[in-house]
Protein backbone atom coordinates (compact mmCIF):
# COMPACT_ATOMS: atom_id res chain seq x y z
CA UNK A 1 0.00 0.00 0.00
CA UNK A 2 1.35 3.36 -0.97
CA UNK A 3 -0.19 6.89 -0.64
CA UNK A 4 -1.63 8.46 -4.00
CA UNK A 5 0.70 11.18 -4.87
CA UNK A 6 1.21 14.23 -2.98
CA UNK A 7 3.51 17.33 -2.99
CA UNK A 8 6.01 17.22 -0.39
CA UNK A 9 6.86 20.26 1.79
CA UNK A 10 8.99 20.69 4.90
CA UNK A 11 8.24 22.98 7.57
CA UNK A 12 10.84 24.24 10.04
CA UNK A 13 8.49 27.00 11.97
CA UNK A 14 5.33 28.47 13.31
CA UNK A 15 4.95 31.19 10.76
CA UNK A 16 6.52 28.93 7.92
CA UNK A 17 3.58 26.22 8.83
CA UNK A 18 0.55 28.67 8.84
CA UNK A 19 1.84 30.44 5.65
CA UNK A 20 1.99 26.63 3.73
CA UNK A 21 -1.76 26.42 5.16
CA UNK A 22 -2.59 29.27 3.93
CA UNK A 23 -1.09 29.27 0.90
CA UNK A 24 -2.74 25.39 0.62
CA UNK A 25 -6.02 26.38 1.44
CA UNK A 26 -6.97 27.20 -2.23
CA UNK A 27 -6.02 23.68 -3.50
CA UNK A 28 -8.12 21.88 -0.92
CA UNK A 29 -6.94 18.73 0.55
CA UNK A 30 -3.63 19.95 2.10
CA UNK A 31 -2.98 18.27 5.31
CA UNK A 32 -0.72 18.27 8.04
CA UNK A 33 2.11 15.77 9.18
CA UNK A 34 3.25 15.42 12.72
CA UNK A 35 4.44 11.97 13.87
CA UNK A 36 2.19 10.23 11.37
CA UNK A 37 1.02 7.12 13.75
CA UNK A 38 -2.77 8.08 12.27
CA UNK A 39 -2.34 10.16 9.23
CA UNK A 40 0.23 8.02 7.23
CA UNK A 41 -1.99 4.45 7.92
CA UNK A 42 -4.87 6.72 6.52
CA UNK A 43 -2.34 7.79 3.55
CA UNK A 44 -1.60 4.41 2.80
CA UNK A 45 -5.13 2.50 2.62
CA UNK A 46 -5.89 6.06 0.35
CA UNK A 47 -8.64 6.80 3.15
CA UNK A 48 -7.05 10.32 2.47
CA UNK A 49 -5.52 11.58 -1.09
CA UNK A 50 -4.17 15.35 0.08
CA UNK A 51 -2.54 17.23 -3.27
CA UNK A 52 -0.16 18.81 -0.46
CA UNK A 53 1.55 17.09 2.78
CA UNK A 54 2.91 19.86 5.21
CA UNK A 55 5.55 18.09 7.15
CA UNK A 56 5.46 20.05 10.51
CA UNK A 57 7.64 16.48 12.30
CA UNK A 58 10.68 18.87 12.74
CA UNK A 59 8.82 22.06 14.24
CA UNK A 60 11.49 22.61 17.69
CA UNK A 61 9.02 25.52 19.11
CA UNK A 62 6.07 22.98 19.33
CA UNK A 63 7.94 20.20 21.71
CA UNK A 64 7.55 21.05 24.82
CA UNK A 65 6.11 20.08 27.93
CA UNK A 66 5.73 23.04 30.46
CA UNK A 67 4.42 22.27 34.22
CA UNK A 68 4.38 25.47 36.34
CA UNK A 69 1.16 26.82 37.36
CA UNK A 70 -0.70 25.14 35.03
CA UNK A 71 0.45 22.40 32.02
CA UNK A 72 1.54 23.54 28.63
CA UNK A 73 1.49 20.85 25.79
CA UNK A 74 2.97 21.35 23.01
CA UNK A 75 1.28 20.33 20.21
CA UNK A 76 4.68 17.91 18.54
CA UNK A 77 5.12 16.64 22.23
CA UNK A 78 5.36 13.05 21.90
CA UNK A 79 3.21 10.30 23.98
CA UNK A 80 6.41 8.78 25.68
CA UNK A 81 7.43 12.34 27.21
CA UNK A 82 3.93 12.71 28.94
CA UNK A 83 4.18 9.07 29.76
CA UNK A 84 7.71 9.46 31.48
CA UNK A 85 7.37 12.76 32.77
CA UNK A 86 7.21 11.36 37.09
CA UNK A 87 6.25 15.06 37.25
CA UNK A 88 3.06 14.02 36.52
CA UNK A 89 1.35 13.00 39.78
CA UNK A 90 -1.15 13.41 42.00
CA UNK A 91 -3.31 15.29 40.16
CA UNK A 92 -2.07 15.14 37.41
CA UNK A 93 -1.68 11.37 37.08
CA UNK A 94 -4.33 10.65 35.26
CA UNK A 95 -2.92 12.38 31.91
CA UNK A 96 0.29 10.47 32.90
CA UNK A 97 -2.00 7.44 32.64
CA UNK A 98 -3.92 7.97 29.67
CA UNK A 99 -0.68 8.79 27.81
CA UNK A 100 0.52 5.39 28.65
CA UNK A 101 -2.28 3.88 26.92
CA UNK A 102 -1.80 5.44 23.59
CA UNK A 103 -1.47 3.30 21.01
CA UNK A 104 1.38 0.66 21.22
CA UNK A 105 5.01 1.05 22.60
CA UNK A 106 6.74 2.16 19.36
CA UNK A 107 3.71 4.55 18.19
CA UNK A 108 4.42 6.56 21.64
CA UNK A 109 8.03 7.29 20.18
CA UNK A 110 6.33 9.20 17.30
CA UNK A 111 2.82 9.93 18.14
CA UNK A 112 2.09 13.95 18.60
CA UNK A 113 -0.02 15.35 21.86
CA UNK A 114 -1.36 17.42 18.64
CA UNK A 115 -2.14 15.03 16.26
CA UNK A 116 -3.90 13.07 18.89
CA UNK A 117 -6.48 16.28 19.23
CA UNK A 118 -6.63 16.97 15.66
CA UNK A 119 -7.44 13.18 14.46
CA UNK A 120 -10.44 13.12 17.37
CA UNK A 121 -10.95 9.59 17.35
CA UNK A 122 -14.33 9.41 19.81
CA UNK A 123 -12.20 6.66 21.70
CA UNK A 124 -8.56 8.31 21.79
CA UNK A 125 -7.02 8.62 25.58
CA UNK A 126 -5.72 12.36 25.14
CA UNK A 127 -8.59 14.04 23.84
CA UNK A 128 -10.62 12.34 27.10
CA UNK A 129 -7.75 13.19 29.60
CA UNK A 130 -8.14 16.93 28.11
CA UNK A 131 -12.07 17.06 27.95
CA UNK A 132 -12.26 16.05 31.86
CA UNK A 133 -9.33 18.53 32.99
CA UNK A 134 -11.01 21.24 31.16
CA UNK A 135 -7.67 22.10 28.93
CA UNK A 136 -8.39 24.94 26.15
CA UNK A 137 -6.38 24.49 22.86
CA UNK A 138 -4.63 26.82 20.98
CA UNK A 139 -5.58 27.32 17.36
CA UNK A 140 -3.46 29.78 15.25
CA UNK A 141 -3.69 30.62 11.67
CA UNK A 142 -2.40 33.56 9.58
CA UNK A 143 -5.15 35.08 10.89
CA UNK A 144 -4.49 35.39 14.33
CA UNK A 145 -4.79 32.84 17.55
CA UNK A 146 -7.92 31.46 19.35
CA UNK A 147 -8.24 29.06 22.48
CA UNK A 148 -11.15 26.35 21.81
CA UNK A 149 -12.07 24.45 25.27
CA UNK A 150 -11.98 20.80 24.94
CA UNK A 151 -15.50 20.23 25.58
CA UNK A 152 -16.24 22.94 22.46
CA UNK A 153 -13.17 21.84 20.25
CA UNK A 154 -14.47 17.88 19.29
CA UNK A 155 -17.27 17.73 17.41
CA UNK A 156 -17.67 14.16 17.04
CA UNK A 157 -15.84 11.36 15.07
CA UNK A 158 -13.31 12.51 14.06
CA UNK A 159 -14.66 15.99 13.66
CA UNK A 160 -13.33 19.44 15.21
CA UNK A 161 -13.32 22.91 15.73
CA UNK A 162 -9.91 23.44 13.21
CA UNK A 163 -11.26 26.09 10.41
CA UNK A 164 -9.94 26.31 6.75
CA UNK A 165 -6.11 27.52 7.49
CA UNK A 166 -5.73 26.42 11.06
CA UNK A 167 -3.29 24.33 13.44
CA UNK A 168 -3.17 23.36 16.93
CA UNK A 169 -0.35 24.76 18.21
CA UNK A 170 -0.52 23.51 21.84
CA UNK A 171 -3.19 23.16 25.09
CA UNK A 172 -3.16 24.66 28.50
CA UNK A 173 -4.44 22.74 31.16
CA UNK A 174 -5.37 24.68 34.34
CA UNK A 175 -4.16 23.65 37.20
CA UNK A 176 -6.02 21.33 39.26
CA UNK A 177 -5.68 21.74 43.21
CA UNK A 178 -2.27 21.10 44.24
CA UNK A 179 -3.94 18.47 47.05
CA UNK A 180 -5.75 16.69 44.02
CA UNK A 181 -5.70 12.80 43.03
CA UNK A 182 -6.75 11.40 39.42
CA UNK A 183 -6.66 8.27 38.08
CA UNK A 184 -7.14 6.88 34.28
CA UNK A 185 -8.42 3.49 33.25
CA UNK A 186 -9.27 1.85 30.33
CA UNK A 187 -11.47 -1.50 29.03
CA UNK A 188 -10.17 -3.20 25.93
CA UNK A 189 -9.88 -6.14 24.11
CA UNK A 190 -5.64 -6.34 24.12
CA UNK A 191 -3.51 -4.41 25.87
CA UNK A 192 -2.42 -2.59 22.83
CA UNK A 193 -6.41 -1.93 21.50
CA UNK A 194 -8.68 1.21 21.29
CA UNK A 195 -10.75 1.04 24.46
CA UNK A 196 -14.27 0.13 24.02
CA UNK A 197 -14.74 2.48 27.48
CA UNK A 198 -12.52 4.78 29.21
CA UNK A 199 -12.80 6.47 32.44
CA UNK A 200 -11.07 9.82 33.87
CA UNK A 201 -11.29 11.36 36.92
CA UNK A 202 -9.91 14.21 38.99
CA UNK A 203 -11.26 14.66 42.37
CA UNK A 204 -10.09 17.12 44.89
CA UNK A 205 -10.86 17.09 48.83
CA UNK A 206 -10.88 18.67 52.30
CA UNK A 207 -11.29 17.15 55.31
CA UNK A 208 -12.73 14.05 53.69
CA UNK A 209 -15.32 15.76 51.63
CA UNK A 210 -14.97 16.15 48.07
CA UNK A 211 -14.91 19.70 46.71
CA UNK A 212 -14.72 19.14 43.33
CA UNK A 213 -14.94 16.82 40.88
CA UNK A 214 -14.47 15.93 37.18
CA UNK A 215 -15.38 12.91 35.62
CA UNK A 216 -15.02 11.83 31.86
CA UNK A 217 -16.27 9.13 29.64
CA UNK A 218 -14.53 8.25 26.16
CA UNK A 219 -15.19 5.35 23.86
CA UNK A 220 -18.57 5.87 24.23
CA UNK A 221 -20.16 8.29 22.73
CA UNK A 222 -19.14 10.39 19.56
CA UNK A 223 -17.01 12.33 21.50
CA UNK A 224 -15.22 12.40 24.74
CA UNK A 225 -17.47 14.03 27.08
CA UNK A 226 -17.88 15.27 31.43
CA UNK A 227 -20.66 12.69 33.43
CA UNK A 228 -21.80 16.10 35.04
CA UNK A 229 -24.71 14.46 37.35
CA UNK A 230 -21.58 11.93 38.25
CA UNK A 231 -19.78 14.85 39.44
CA UNK A 232 -22.74 16.76 41.05
CA UNK A 233 -23.30 13.50 43.12
CA UNK A 234 -19.52 12.82 43.85
CA UNK A 235 -19.10 17.32 45.73
CA UNK A 236 -20.17 16.95 49.11
CA UNK A 237 -19.73 13.50 49.52
CA UNK A 238 -16.90 11.71 51.52
CA UNK A 239 -16.72 9.41 48.59
CA UNK A 240 -18.00 6.63 50.53
CA UNK A 241 -19.33 3.68 49.03
CA UNK A 242 -23.07 4.44 48.36
CA UNK A 243 -21.94 7.99 46.44
CA UNK A 244 -19.54 5.60 44.39
CA UNK A 245 -22.47 4.00 43.37
CA UNK A 246 -24.73 6.57 42.57
CA UNK A 247 -22.10 8.20 40.33
CA UNK A 248 -21.32 5.24 38.52
CA UNK A 249 -24.63 4.22 37.78
CA UNK A 250 -25.42 8.11 36.83
CA UNK A 251 -21.95 7.75 34.34
CA UNK A 252 -23.37 4.36 32.83
CA UNK A 253 -26.93 6.37 32.24
CA UNK A 254 -25.37 9.38 31.02
CA UNK A 255 -23.43 8.10 28.24
CA UNK A 256 -24.23 6.72 24.50
CA UNK A 257 -22.22 4.11 23.23
CA UNK A 258 -22.56 2.61 19.65
CA UNK A 259 -22.51 -1.23 19.28
CA UNK A 260 -18.73 -1.53 17.99
CA UNK A 261 -16.36 -4.50 17.92
CA UNK A 262 -19.91 -6.97 18.55
CA UNK A 263 -20.05 -5.23 22.09
CA UNK A 264 -23.38 -3.87 22.77
CA UNK A 265 -24.60 -0.62 23.80
CA UNK A 266 -25.40 -2.19 27.57
CA UNK A 267 -22.43 -3.94 28.01
CA UNK A 268 -20.30 -0.54 27.37
CA UNK A 269 -22.66 1.05 30.24
CA UNK A 270 -21.80 -2.02 32.32
CA UNK A 271 -17.53 -1.62 31.15
CA UNK A 272 -18.15 2.88 32.23
CA UNK A 273 -20.08 1.90 35.40
CA UNK A 274 -16.83 -0.77 36.44
CA UNK A 275 -14.39 1.93 35.38
CA UNK A 276 -15.56 4.54 37.51
CA UNK A 277 -16.07 2.42 40.33
CA UNK A 278 -12.42 1.13 40.39
CA UNK A 279 -11.23 4.35 39.55
CA UNK A 280 -13.10 6.28 42.29
CA UNK A 281 -12.56 3.60 44.82
CA UNK A 282 -9.02 3.35 44.36
CA UNK A 283 -9.10 7.02 45.09
CA UNK A 284 -11.32 6.94 47.90
CA UNK A 285 -7.90 6.27 50.36
CA UNK A 286 -6.00 9.21 48.95
CA UNK A 287 -8.67 11.27 50.18
CA UNK A 288 -9.87 10.18 53.41
CA UNK B 1 6.93 11.56 -10.04
CA UNK B 2 8.52 13.82 -6.96
CA UNK B 3 11.80 12.45 -5.54
CA UNK B 4 13.47 13.99 -2.11
CA UNK B 5 17.35 13.30 -1.32
CA UNK B 6 17.11 12.26 2.35
CA UNK B 7 20.09 11.72 5.10
CA UNK B 8 20.50 9.86 8.31
CA UNK B 9 22.83 7.25 9.83
CA UNK B 10 21.94 3.82 9.74
CA UNK B 11 23.63 1.43 11.93
CA UNK B 12 26.45 4.34 12.90
CA UNK B 13 27.46 4.93 9.11
CA UNK B 14 25.82 7.77 7.24
CA UNK B 15 23.70 6.97 4.19
CA UNK B 16 22.08 9.27 1.90
CA UNK B 17 19.02 7.84 -0.37
CA UNK B 18 16.76 9.43 -3.41
CA UNK B 19 13.64 8.30 -3.27
CA UNK B 20 9.79 9.01 -4.19
CA UNK B 21 8.73 11.53 -1.62
CA UNK B 22 6.07 8.87 -0.56
CA UNK B 23 8.37 6.54 0.04
CA UNK B 24 8.45 4.88 3.86
CA UNK B 25 11.41 4.82 6.16
CA UNK B 26 11.12 1.19 5.71
CA UNK B 27 11.75 1.44 1.66
CA UNK B 28 14.74 3.83 2.37
CA UNK B 29 16.08 1.27 4.78
CA UNK B 30 15.45 -1.86 2.33
CA UNK B 31 16.95 -0.14 -0.45
CA UNK B 32 20.08 0.11 0.88
CA UNK B 33 20.37 -3.60 0.98
CA UNK B 34 19.48 -3.62 4.53
CA UNK B 35 16.15 -6.15 3.98
CA UNK B 36 16.70 -7.07 7.79
CA UNK B 37 13.60 -4.52 8.14
CA UNK B 38 10.46 -6.66 7.16
CA UNK B 39 7.94 -4.63 5.73
CA UNK B 40 4.00 -6.33 6.92
CA UNK B 41 0.80 -4.97 6.99
CA UNK B 42 1.94 -1.42 6.65
CA UNK B 43 -0.45 0.19 8.83
CA UNK B 44 1.66 0.26 11.83
CA UNK B 45 -0.44 -3.14 14.01
CA UNK B 46 2.25 -5.86 13.23
CA UNK B 47 5.50 -4.56 14.18
CA UNK B 48 7.71 -6.26 11.84
CA UNK B 49 9.84 -3.20 10.57
CA UNK B 50 10.19 -2.06 13.58
CA UNK B 51 13.84 0.00 14.26
CA UNK B 52 15.18 2.45 17.03
CA UNK B 53 15.45 5.67 16.28
CA UNK B 54 17.04 7.67 18.07
CA UNK B 55 17.33 4.95 20.32
CA UNK B 56 13.41 4.00 20.86
CA UNK B 57 11.37 1.59 18.71
CA UNK B 58 9.47 3.06 16.52
CA UNK B 59 7.41 1.65 13.26
CA UNK B 60 9.48 2.10 9.79
CA UNK B 61 6.48 1.62 8.15
CA UNK B 62 4.69 4.29 9.32
CA UNK B 63 7.13 7.81 8.77
CA UNK B 64 7.99 9.15 5.38
CA UNK B 65 11.80 8.85 4.75
CA UNK B 66 11.75 12.13 4.66
CA UNK B 67 11.10 12.64 8.44
CA UNK B 68 14.49 10.28 9.13
CA UNK B 69 16.13 13.03 8.10
CA UNK B 70 19.33 13.44 10.06
CA UNK B 71 17.96 10.64 13.19
CA UNK B 72 19.82 8.03 13.71
CA UNK B 73 18.27 4.52 12.58
CA UNK B 74 19.57 0.93 13.88
CA UNK B 75 18.17 -2.34 12.70
CA UNK B 76 18.90 -5.43 13.22
CA UNK B 77 21.78 -5.55 11.23
CA UNK B 78 23.51 -3.46 13.75
CA UNK B 79 22.90 -6.03 16.59
CA UNK B 80 25.78 -8.03 15.84
CA UNK B 81 29.44 -6.94 16.45
CA UNK B 82 33.10 -8.67 16.12
CA UNK B 83 30.89 -11.84 14.83
CA UNK B 84 29.61 -12.11 17.97
CA UNK B 85 25.48 -12.22 18.42
CA UNK B 86 23.68 -9.47 20.41
CA UNK B 87 22.68 -10.90 23.89
CA UNK B 88 18.91 -10.60 22.32
CA UNK B 89 20.25 -12.96 19.03
CA UNK B 90 21.68 -15.19 20.86
CA UNK B 91 18.73 -15.85 23.83
CA UNK B 92 16.24 -16.01 20.48
CA UNK B 93 18.45 -18.79 19.32
CA UNK B 94 18.50 -20.29 22.22
CA UNK B 95 14.70 -20.37 23.42
CA UNK B 96 13.76 -20.95 19.77
CA UNK B 97 12.03 -17.94 20.18
CA UNK B 98 11.25 -17.75 16.15
CA UNK B 99 9.80 -20.39 13.71
CA UNK B 100 9.44 -18.41 9.76
CA UNK B 101 11.47 -15.77 11.50
CA UNK B 102 9.60 -12.64 9.41
CA UNK B 103 8.60 -10.74 12.72
CA UNK B 104 11.93 -11.42 14.39
CA UNK B 105 13.91 -8.76 13.26
CA UNK B 106 11.46 -6.06 14.65
CA UNK B 107 11.06 -8.19 18.17
CA UNK B 108 14.35 -8.06 18.38
CA UNK B 109 14.70 -4.39 18.05
CA UNK B 110 11.80 -3.50 20.06
CA UNK B 111 13.46 -5.66 22.82
CA UNK B 112 16.68 -3.67 22.73
CA UNK B 113 15.14 -0.45 22.64
CA UNK B 114 13.35 -1.42 25.81
CA UNK B 115 15.97 -3.28 27.64
CA UNK B 116 18.49 -0.69 26.82
CA UNK B 117 16.08 2.07 28.09
CA UNK B 118 15.15 0.23 31.13
CA UNK B 119 17.07 -2.76 32.60
CA UNK B 120 15.60 -3.53 34.99
CA UNK B 121 12.20 -3.41 33.56
CA UNK B 122 9.60 -6.08 35.31
CA UNK B 123 8.46 -9.10 33.62
CA UNK B 124 5.24 -7.27 33.25
CA UNK B 125 6.34 -4.17 32.08
CA UNK B 126 8.33 -7.04 29.37
CA UNK B 127 5.44 -8.53 28.62
CA UNK B 128 2.94 -5.22 28.09
CA UNK B 129 5.87 -3.78 25.75
CA UNK B 130 6.02 -7.09 23.81
CA UNK B 131 2.53 -6.74 23.22
CA UNK B 132 3.00 -4.52 20.39
CA UNK B 133 4.36 -6.73 17.94
CA UNK B 134 2.62 -10.05 16.35
CA UNK B 135 4.08 -13.03 15.83
CA UNK B 136 1.87 -16.04 14.12
CA UNK B 137 4.23 -19.11 14.61
CA UNK B 138 5.85 -19.07 18.45
CA UNK B 139 2.75 -18.39 20.41
CA UNK B 140 4.42 -15.68 21.92
CA UNK B 141 6.03 -17.37 25.04
CA UNK B 142 9.14 -18.38 23.98
CA UNK B 143 9.74 -15.01 22.78
CA UNK B 144 9.25 -13.54 26.18
CA UNK B 145 11.44 -16.18 27.68
CA UNK B 146 13.96 -15.28 25.78
CA UNK B 147 13.75 -11.63 26.42
CA UNK B 148 13.40 -12.16 30.04
CA UNK B 149 16.86 -14.43 29.35
CA UNK B 150 18.29 -11.99 27.54
CA UNK B 151 17.60 -9.13 30.51
CA UNK B 152 19.67 -11.26 32.55
CA UNK B 153 22.57 -11.73 30.47
CA UNK B 154 22.78 -8.29 29.67
CA UNK B 155 22.80 -7.71 33.40
CA UNK B 156 25.88 -10.09 33.81
CA UNK B 157 27.65 -8.02 31.27
CA UNK B 158 27.41 -4.59 33.02
CA UNK B 159 28.59 -6.45 35.94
Amino acid sequence: MRPAPFAYERVESVEEMLEALARADGEGAAVLLAGGQSLIPRLNARLVRPRRVIDIDGIAALDHLELDQELRVGALCRHWRLEEATSLDGPWAALREAAAHVGLHPVRTRGTFGGSLAHANPAAELPLAAVTYGAEIELRSRAGQRRVAAEEFFRGPHRTALGPGEAIVGARFPSPKPDGVSAFAEVSRRVVGWPLAAVCVVLHAAEGVIQGARVGLGAVGPAPRRAIEAERLLEGSALESSAIDAAAVAAARACAPAVADGVDEDTRRDMVEALVRRTLAGLAGAVW
Amino acid sequence: MDVLRTEFTLNDMPIEVTLPVRATLADAIRSTGATGTRVGCEEGICGSCTVLLDGRPARACLMLAAQARGREIRTVEGLAAGGRLHPVQESFRRHRALQCGYCTPGFMMLAVGLLEREPNASPERVRAVLASNLCRCTGYAPIVDAVLAAQQALAGEVI
